[in-house]
């Protein structure tokens, strides 16, 4: 393998996982603060993809617009779906929220295929993200994916800034290990775990919507990136944002090094690394206390 | 008297906190070990590091001959050492009976026997009613365990411990939300058990562990401060600086 | 009344077991195969049931271990002819339960949710190396070209192509798996499982080696699903990679919930229940235009049932729960 497509490989790498991390992100944290298993959040993924492309005619030159009004669609989305559904399986057994979020993906999956259809879409890049840079003499790189990784690790930046460095973040994390702390405080603790599930929905969306220009949009989408949302939170450890990072990029690493050199069995490269990791640190690479 | 169990230097940290700070005690047998602190002062924690449940993170336990520093808690217990708990661990939806028919299978495990049904199995259900009876509930047997009383359950938690024919009884805090006469009834018990066993006994209550305790060891912060005879902590300064002083305030 | 109920009851298996084997002799042939499929999803859901009714276990990757008796089953018949089916069955079973027990040592070492999604992302891993390889037929599946027979000498004692055989066979299995089954539930194994399930901690404390007795219910409750797995391919006579999905693990659980968790008579109704509302969603004749839409109708269903029947079909005439 010659230097520019190791290079080109690396690129595609880092932005598969910074773009899963977006996902992965989500779903470790409803889980870490909430203590809720969605297995409808890899659907959120699909519900973003799809509405890049319901939105993409109306936005025709504004592509950084749609993305941000898809985000606040999606958030307000998130927001009421907690108020109606999930807060009523805080306190469920896992079995019970595991089937109920199941049936979940099926509502959903079916919504979609009645509104519309089952179709295989593209979305067209905007025309300033299209096309290539030369990366050397022979290879180029397509400056949407470059787009995709920059916007991703810009939201993986604001992310750790807010949970970290912010009094909204603190709440959010005291949130996570003492309740009645928070509210002791004054916060209302429904609301915060509102927000924070309408944040999370809304990061699975527009990681759907980034994805959209370069991986099409197809029913199945979810499914896929739910499994190795799932994968990633096991590797990083749940609750934790820097394992989720961690753990995407090398997900993001194996996956694709592995289509490059395994092509059949490309798709259990990332299980075996779960695999390896249980072996080894059975409670995430970063454990956080849950 | 011989000495059962033997802890050197324990401790275990949290993070940078030490929640056990170099804490040694022997348990022997004929002798009820009483360990009194303020809350927090990591008694729970110690009782966790000797039945097994928690890994130290540095120091030694030796069990007869054996250093047991290493053995997975199942391994202790089938060794001799058994526990109750502070928080009430029984099977609330199995019966009086089997909660201790279970506990005693432990120590008889023949899984591969699938032939056997476990309730006709007379060897734990001799042992898991000897148990019962001593521990006062020889007539609840068939009760379910989730129906009884609190004092009836720390009861059940006691005769679950006796069921696995222990040698050595870490009982935390077994008078808990206990009334009078329910704490005379677990006090004649413990001595009745004193003879036989080796008892490490955490309690909060301080009339119960002056009246049965042999030896008392008090831990303020993780750390040991006294460990002597019942009448010499009473008038040791540090405890009633310490403890007794706002314990009896 | 209660004790006459129960007097009842114990003859109730036995009953049962002779009414599915008379059935065959009114059924239409499409009946007779929905028959054959709920039996084979009976047989599916009662290993699960080992595994979450009665140890605590929850899995999401239990169609793993079907999908691999299946394809083990048609993998190991011979093109030409009908492969033995004395040793074809027991290999599917060897097969599953091998995958059981490497899924099985390393998913064991999590608890709670992390053990639900490490045996999802394991099955979907088996998922992958059907779907994506050569070795099986790829996404299009394999088909069982003889199905295999059991003889003694010359005489051939089972013929599997004849449908009525099929059933036959399908039917001492699922009488197989209850019989194992109840016999283990009862004995000191099923017992400690059921103390596992309830309070972990405390059957440590007296000295129980957890992960040991988890890990062999983990690996029946795989060679069981195996099982389940080689007479779907001996029924269907065609294997594919969608029978190790999340929708079949998915589905399996739905099953055991639907029935009620833990008495092995709450797998069977579970399946029967499932596969019925399956059937009857889907049915243009009895929903109309929904029938196209049949996932959206259970999910709702499935919404509805968990919030209000957290027990399942079983637990509505609720019995004092023992040991």
């Amino acid at each position: 393998m010659d230097l520019a497509t190791f290079l080109v490989q690396c690129l595609n790498a880092v932005q598969y996982g910074l773009l899963l991390f977006l996902v992965a992100s989500g779903l470790t944290l409803i889980f870490g603060i909430m203590g809720v298993i969605n297995l409808a959040h890899g659907s959120f993924y699909m519900i973003g993809a799809y509405l890049a492309f319901a939105l993409a005619p109306y936005f025709v030159d504004q592509f950084v617009l749609m993305l941000l009004v898809g985000t606040l669609l999606a958030a307000v989305f998130g927001f009421v779906l907690e108020w109606l559904f999930f807060s009523f399986l805080y306190r469920r057994e896992h079995l019970q929220q595991v089937l109920m979020t199941y049936a979940l993906i099926l509502v959903f999956e079916e919504s979609r295929s009645l509104l519309l259809g089952n179709d295989v879409h593209g979305v067209q890049p905007p025309a300033w993200l299209a096309g290539s840079i030369a990366l050397g003499e022979l290879m180029s790189y397509p400056v949407y994916r470059l787009f995709a990784s920059a916007a991703c690790l810009a939201i993986a930046a604001l992310l750790y800034l807010v949970v970290n460095r912010t009094r909204l973040g603190m709440m959010v994390r005291a949130g996570a290990s003492n309740r009645d702390m928070v509210r002791g405080l004054g916060i209302d603790i429904r609301l915060l775990y509102r927000g924070v599930f309408a944040a999370g929905v809304a990061l699975a969306a527009l990681a759907g919507m980034i994805a959209a220009p370069m991986s099409s949009v197809y029913p199945g989408m979810g499914s896929s990136v739910l499994i190795v949302s799932f994968v990633i939170v096991v590797i990083g450890g749940i609750g934790s944002i820097t394992g989720a990072l961690v753990a995407s990029l090398l997900v993001g690493f194996v996956d694709t090094f592995g289509k490059v050199f395994f092509a059949e069995l490309s798709g259990i490269g990332i299980y075996l690394l779960m695999a390896v990791v249980l072996v080894w640190r059975p409670e995430g690479l970063m454990r956080r206390g849950h | 008297m011989s000495v059962l169990v033997q802890a050197t230097a324990l401790s275990r940290s949290f993070g940078g906190l030490a929640a056990v700070d170099a804490v040694s005690l022997d348990l022997r047998l004929g002798e009820v070990h009483a360990v009194i602190g303020t809350n927090g002062a990591g008694k729970s924690t110690l009782v966790n590091l000797l039945s097994g449940e928690l890994p130290v993170t540095s120091g030694r336990i030796r069990f007869g001959d054996d250093d047991i520093t290493g053995w997975s808690q199942p391994r202790r217990a089938r060794a001799g050492i058994g526990r109750s708990y502070q928080r009430t661990t029984i099977f609330d939806s199995f019966s009086v009976h089997e909660n201790c028919r279970l506990s005693a299978q432990a120590a008889l495990q023949r899984p591969w026997q699938v032939w056997q049904s476990a309730q006709r199995c007379a060897d734990s259900r001799t042992v898991a009613a000897e148990a019962l009876q001593a521990a006062g509930l020889g007539d609840s047997a068939d009760r379910i365990a989730g129906t009884l009383s609190h004092g009836q359950k720390r009861q059940l938690e006691i005769a679950m411990c006796l069921a696995t024919r222990p040698r050595v009884l870490l009982l935390d805090e077994p008078l808990a939300g206990m009334g009078a006469e329910e704490t005379e009834r677990m006090l004649a018990l413990l001595q009745s058990l004193k003879a036989g066993h080796a008892i490490l006994l955490v309690e909060h209550d301080m009339d119960a562990v002056f009246r049965i305790a042999d030896r008392i060891t008090v831990m303020v912060n993780g750390a040991v401060i006294a460990s002597d005879l019942p009448q010499r902590i009473r008038e040791h300064p540090q405890v009633v600086l310490a403890y007794l002083g706002e314990a009896h305030a | 009344m209660h004790a006459a109920w129960s007097r009842a009851s114990r003859w109730l298996p036995a009953a049962v077991l002779l009414a599915l084997a008379l059935l065959p002799a009114v059924l239409s042939p499409y009946l007779m195969d929905l028959t054959v499929k709920i039996l084979i999803s009976a047989i599916f859901a009662l290993s699960l049931q080992l595994l979450v009714g009665t140890t605590g276990l929850v899995s999401l990757g239990h169609a793993a271990f079907l999908g691999i008796g299946a394809y083990v089953t048609v993998l190991a018949s011979p093109q030409g002819e009908g492969a033995s089916l004395g040793w074809l069955l027991p290999a599917a079973m060897a097969g599953a339960a091998a995958y059981a027990l490497f899924v099985g040592a390393l998913s064991l070492r999590t608890r709670g949710v992390y053990f639900i999604m490490v045996t999802l992302a394991f099955a979907q891993m088996a998922y992958f190396v059907f779907h994506d390889t050569k070795l099986a037929g790829g996404s299009d599946g394999l088909y069982l070209y003889v199905r295999p027979l059991l003889r003694l000498g010359d005489t051939t004692l089972l013929d599997l192509e004849n449908k009525h055989q099929v059933y036959g066979l399908v039917l001492a299995s699922l009488a197989f798996t209850w019989g194992l089954l109840a016999l283990l539930l009862r004995s000191r194994f099923g017992h400690a499982l059921q103390g596992i399930r309830v309070n972990e901690a405390r059957m440590r404390a007296v000295g129980f080696r957890t992960y040991g007795y988890k890990l062999a219910a983990f690996v029946i409750a795989g060679a069981l699903a195996g099982l389940a797995g080689a007479l779907l391919a001996i029924q269907d006579g065609v294997v594919n990679p969608e029978l190790l999905s999340w929708h079949e693990s998915g589905a399996v659980l739905l099953m055991i919930i639907l029935g009620g968790l833990g008495p092995l008579r709450g797998a069977i109704v579970g399946a029967v229940a499932f596969t019925l509302l399956k059937e009857l969603f889907a049915s243009e004749g009895l929903v109309g235009p929904l029938a196209a839409h049949w996932q959206m109708t259970l999910g709702f269903t499935i919404i509805a049932f968990v919030a209000l029947l957290p027990r399942g079909i079983v637990g509505l005439r609720l019995r004092r729960g023992s040991a």
